[in-house]
């Protein structure tokens, strides 16, 4: 149909005649199909091949597309590169330091995550310069965060694993100090902390604090917490545009917080819990994961995962159950979805209650 | 972007303090008056207010000032304004340490304990100021006034020293040295700076070598009325700026090529390569930054340049701005420096009125002007991608190079920056390389190169400091030796013997006075294992507390890393414990870490200063473990 085939009949003669309707432009905009309409959504136009990059890792020559990171290009290869604060689905804060590598002819170590790539570049990561730096890295992690939960299923895998395989021994440092009081650590202003006496020394200074619980949906234990910067990004700009919590004061005294260290029902957050999906220590938790392991409850090998599809809305995110005991006990979404990246909303990733709900006279019970 | 703001509404001082940086609320939106008619469904100026995201900073500077901290209700007018999420203002506000964003008195001292300070008895004025108004960051007087322990303030040539911030109607800002309890007391009570000095004296309490005909960086402090451009033009001023733009940029980036100019910010980078990288930059626009940030412990070359000769900076950030083709250029100094910020600031409007300025600059036809940004207590912003993070109004956190700011840098473009020294030797360039009186200008890069040794060109700024009977920046050609610096500033007072040298600052090296006779040059200091960094060089005696001193720079590097990278966030605080743990060995024996032998200490150190140093994002954690390094590898100088 095109725009002819909407305007009025020519009037016809003699009698009365009205002035020919013409439709206002901008209305017209609206009730008009644009013609030639294709019936079938055009396939995109080839992407343009990118140049390959030859560089040499460990002494292999490999070639990879230009813009890869040194990471893409190991993992290419199959060359194992540790990584904390890294992960598919996010940009790369190149925080935590445990991928670095050698760059022959850089000052300092560079983060793998990150750089890019350069032909000709010259690459170890295998050197004793790198192991040394990650082994000690790792022992700066493990001696001040509570990394128990970092397991082989976490998003960044085992982080034992990684301590066992660069030596790291966190005890060098001393058996880590006790934990601070709620509030304790908020309390600490930039630039001006307590300098520990020789005996305080003995032991090591950590993050450990109580647990924060506030709501029904997740608790947040940032005596786990690393620092990746990972949950802001997924709170913010690399998926949800939230922007309920961001990284607050410095130093060691830095912090994932809400502003004002608000509980989480008083802040922006939506629960759409993509940041317990990036979370590679386990600081961030569902509240029926936490009050499981609280009672003992939680068996990860009695449980079986499930992937189906959510059944809210039409937009269709590939959802994970994992079930332990005929229980839903948790919601995930697989990283390489194109549906979702690994992201999901408050209904996918929390909505499941209905499914179980066992009272007198319900399915199931 | 959903802005989810919560709490009471900010007073009206607030709102008012907060209006007068960014303009009056256009919109109920954003805190104005609310129109149902036109503003009942939609929300208009989103984009708007998020392009000013860069007036966080001073927005935030503006409560604080105000009301003396940063309310709930005070941020989250802000937050409105500008459309930034509270959590990110949050972020930022709680990474500055002179914003507080819990209760504090209006009025507070900032008594300096940091190294030079602490060689001139901080910690006895600090112990006499705690007997008279309690502990640190306690209200007294009844609420109105307190005190807080302050890292170096850049005033070490006349330590101890002190920095009052009054908030209120009328602000003010003002450092005081040296200071005693009384004064620090007497200055909070008045709430006013202590009477005007004269000018001169201060000036010659400072540079020392004031009138000596040999000086060229050092020519005009305390001889030109520093706020007068007239006096300024008949000392030689805007002579440079219009050789400059009567050569053309190409040939003006040639000169400084030719003069072999290095950054003397500390990474002695070409200044020259530096500026024809941006200039050849196809993105537009570029910008220029001035780093003034100067926040190295013993530091204090750049805050005497600015506050006795504002309007050479003016004229050299001109002139780089016309070679790399930036039409806006951005001065970020520390906020300790309140006198250097007026003067620099007073410096921009006269030379705007003058025409030095503006969107016809001297005549040529050319857009350029500047804007002064205040930093908020954070030495991580001298890391110049920190600096631009903050300028951003984010946290200063630095970013992973590459790509370098010649690409990459202020608001995502090419961008030359230089610290205030750097640039103060591109005006003897452009002025004909003698001085900056003279000729026009062609050649000066050939004869600037003639000045000083092969490998370090030109003439040098020295903050000479502690043991010393006369300290101050001191000026003098790339090749002088560690030895006939000494002798300009005096001998150790007292007829003491010299027992170490801290050069660089707290993120350079120790070095014994078997070094007297290094020639002070990029390749002489690093042929000792040591860097020149920012010029500090503070003179140790033999009754000093080095232990002591160590301890302050490891809490000093522990309170001002950012916090963004394991190594350092964490490296830091390891460092700091192993120093206590050396220090008072019997503390902790039998039990943890405290029972490990020296031998092991120092095993450790060395893994911990490595990782620091190999794998940190920025100069901060990579130098954070240089200085106590060096200090333990030499038995001799620290019995620990």
């Amino acid at each position: 149909m095109t725009s002819d085939a909407r305007r009025p009949e020519p009037p016809a003669e003699g009698g009365y005649h009205p002035a020919p309707y013409v439709m206002p432009p901008d209305l017209a905009r609206v009730f008009t199909t644009p013609a030639g309409r294709p019936t079938r959504i055009p396939e995109p136009p080839p992407e343009a091949l990118k140049s390959a990059v030859t560089l040499q890792i460990d002494g292999r020559s490999i070639s990879v597309p230009e813009g890869s990171t040194i990471l893409e290009a190991c993992r290419a290869e199959g060359i194992d590169v540790p990584t904390m604060c890294w992960l598919e689905n996010l940009t790369p804060v190149n925080v935590c330091r445990v991928c670095v590598v050698e760059v022959a002819g850089s000052r300092v170590l560079a983060p793998a995550c990150s750089r890019k790539v350069e032909p000709g570049m010259d690459v170890q990561t295998k050197s004793e310069r790198v192991k040394a730096s990650r082994k000690v890295v790792l022992e700066f992690l493990a001696s001040s965060v509570d990394t128990s939960l970092a397991g082989p299923a976490a998003p960044n895998g085992d982080f034992a694993a990684y301590l066992e395989r660069y030596g790291a021994d966190p005890s060098r440092f001393g058996p880590p100090a006790g934990p601070a009081a709620a509030g304790e650590r908020e309390a600490h202003g930039p630039g001006h902390h307590h300098s520990p006496s020789g005996s305080e020394a003995a032991s090591a200074a950590t993050v450990r604090q109580p647990v924060k619980v506030d709501n029904d949906l997740y608790v947040r234990d940032y005596s786990k917490c690393i620092l990746c910067y990972k949950c802001v990004e997924a709170c913010g700009d690399d998926a949800q545009n939230t922007f309920a919590i961001a990284v607050a004061g410095r130093g060691f005294d830095a912090r994932i917080s809400t502003e004002w260290n608000v509980g989480l029902p008083d802040s922006a957050c939506v629960y759409c819990g993509n940041c317990i999906g990036v979370c590679p220590t386990g600081a961030l938790m569902f509240k029926s994961e936490h009050d499981m392991r609280a009672a003992g409850t939680w068996d990860e090998s009695a449980q079986s995962t499930t992937e189906t599809i959510c059944p809210y809305c039409g937009v269709g995110c590939v959802l994970d159950l994992h079930v332990q005991d005929n229980t839903i006990v948790k919601v995930t979404s697989p990283m390489d979805s194109s549906v979702t990246d690994g992201h999901l909303c408050i209904k996918g990733r929390f909505g499941f209650e209905f499914t179980q709900s066992r009272g007198p006279g319900r399915p199931g019970s | 972007m959903d802005l989810h703001v919560i709490g009471p509404l900010a007073s009206p001082a607030e709102r008012a303090a907060v209006d007068a940086v960014l303009g009056p609320a256009t919109s109920g939106w954003h805190g104005g008056g609310r129109d149902a008619r036109t503003e009942g469904h939609a929300a208009r100026g989103g984009h708007d207010a998020r392009a000013r995201r860069d007036l966080l900073l001073p927005a935030l500077h503006a409560l604080q000032d105000r009301v003396g901290q940063i309310t709930q209700p005070g941020l989250n007018y802000v937050c409105r304004r500008l459309s930034v999420p509270p959590a990110e203002a949050y972020g930022v506000a709680t990474f500055y340490a002179m914003f507080a964003t819990q209760a504090r008195p209006p009025a507070v001292a900032h008594l300096c304990d940091d190294i030079a300070c602490r060689l001139a008895g901080a910690e006895d004025v600090i112990a006499d100021v705690a007997r008279a108004l309690g502990p640190a960051g306690e209200p007294a007087h009844d609420g109105t006034l307190s005190w807080l322990r302050s890292p170096c303030l850049g005033l070490c040539e006349r330590a101890p020293a002190a920095l009052f911030t009054i908030a209120g109607e009328h602000p003010r800002r003002f450092a005081s040295a040296p200071v005693d309890a009384a004064s620090v007391v007497g200055g909070l009570e008045a709430s006013a700076a202590p009477a005007d000095e004269d000018a001169r004296a201060s000036a010659r309490a400072s540079v020392p070598q004031l009138g000596d005909p040999a000086l060229r960086l050092l020519a005009r402090a305390g001889v030109v009325d520093p706020t007068s451009i007239d006096d300024y033009r008949a000392h030689g001023g805007f002579r440079a700026l219009a050789n400059a733009i009567a050569m053309g940029a190409e040939a003006t980036i040639r000169e400084v090529t030719d003069s072999k100019l290095m950054g003397r910010g500390g990474a002695a980078f070409p200044t020259g390569r530096k500026w024809s990288a941006v200039a050849a930059q196809p993105a537009q626009p570029h910008y220029m930054v001035c780093n003034a940030d100067e926040s190295e412990p013993g530091t204090f070359k750049d805050r005497v340049l600015m506050e006795l000769d504002p309007f050479a900076v003016v004229e050299s950030m001109t002139i780089e701005g016309f070679a790399t083709g930036a039409s806006r250029g951005y001065l970020y100094i520390r906020g300790e420096y309140p006198l250097a910020e007026a003067r620099i600031s007073h410096a921009i409007e006269a030379a705007r009125a003058a025409g030095y300025l503006g969107p016809d600059v001297a005549g040529s036809g050319w857009s350029f002007d500047i804007e002064v940004r205040r930093g908020a207590g954070a030495y991580i912003c001298g890391e110049e991608t920190a600096l631009f993070e903050s300028i951003e109004g984010k946290r200063g956190e630095p970013r992973n190079k590459p790509p370098f700011p010649v690409e990459f840098g202020l608001f995502g473009k090419p961008t030359a920056i230089n610290n205030v020294e750097t640039l103060a030797n591109v005006l003897i360039i452009l002025g004909g390389g003698e001085g900056p009186e003279t000729g026009d200008g062609v050649g000066g890069g050939a004869r600037f190169a003639a000045l000083g040794t092969e490998g370090s060109t030109g003439p040098k700024l020295f903050c000479l400091s502690g043991a010393v009977a006369r300290p101050g920046v001191y000026e003098v050609p790339f090749g002088t030796t560690l030895r006939e610096l000494l002798d300009l500033g005096g001998s150790v007072p007292g007829g003491r013997s010299i027992r170490a040298i801290l050069l660089g600052g707290a993120a350079g090296v120790f070095v014994g006075p078997e070094t007297l006779d290094t020639e002070l040059t990029f390749e002489g200091t690093r042929a000792i294992g040591a860097s020149l960094g920012s010029g500090v060089v503070m003179v140790f005696d033999e009754t000093v507390d080095l232990v002591g001193t160590l301890r302050r720079i490891a809490a000093f590097f522990r309170d001002e890393s950012c916090g963004q990278c394991v190594p350092c966030r964490v490296g830091t605080v390891r460092q700091e414990e192993l120093l206590a743990r050396l220090a008072d060995p019997m503390a902790g024996s039998g039990s943890g870490a405290g029972s490990r032998s020296r031998a092991d200490e120092l095993a450790l150190l060395t893994d911990i200063g490595r990782a620091m140093r190999d794998a940190s994002i920025c100069g901060l954690g990579q130098t954070a473990s240089s200085a106590i390094e060096s200090a333990l590898r030499q038995p001799e100088l620290v019995a620990l």
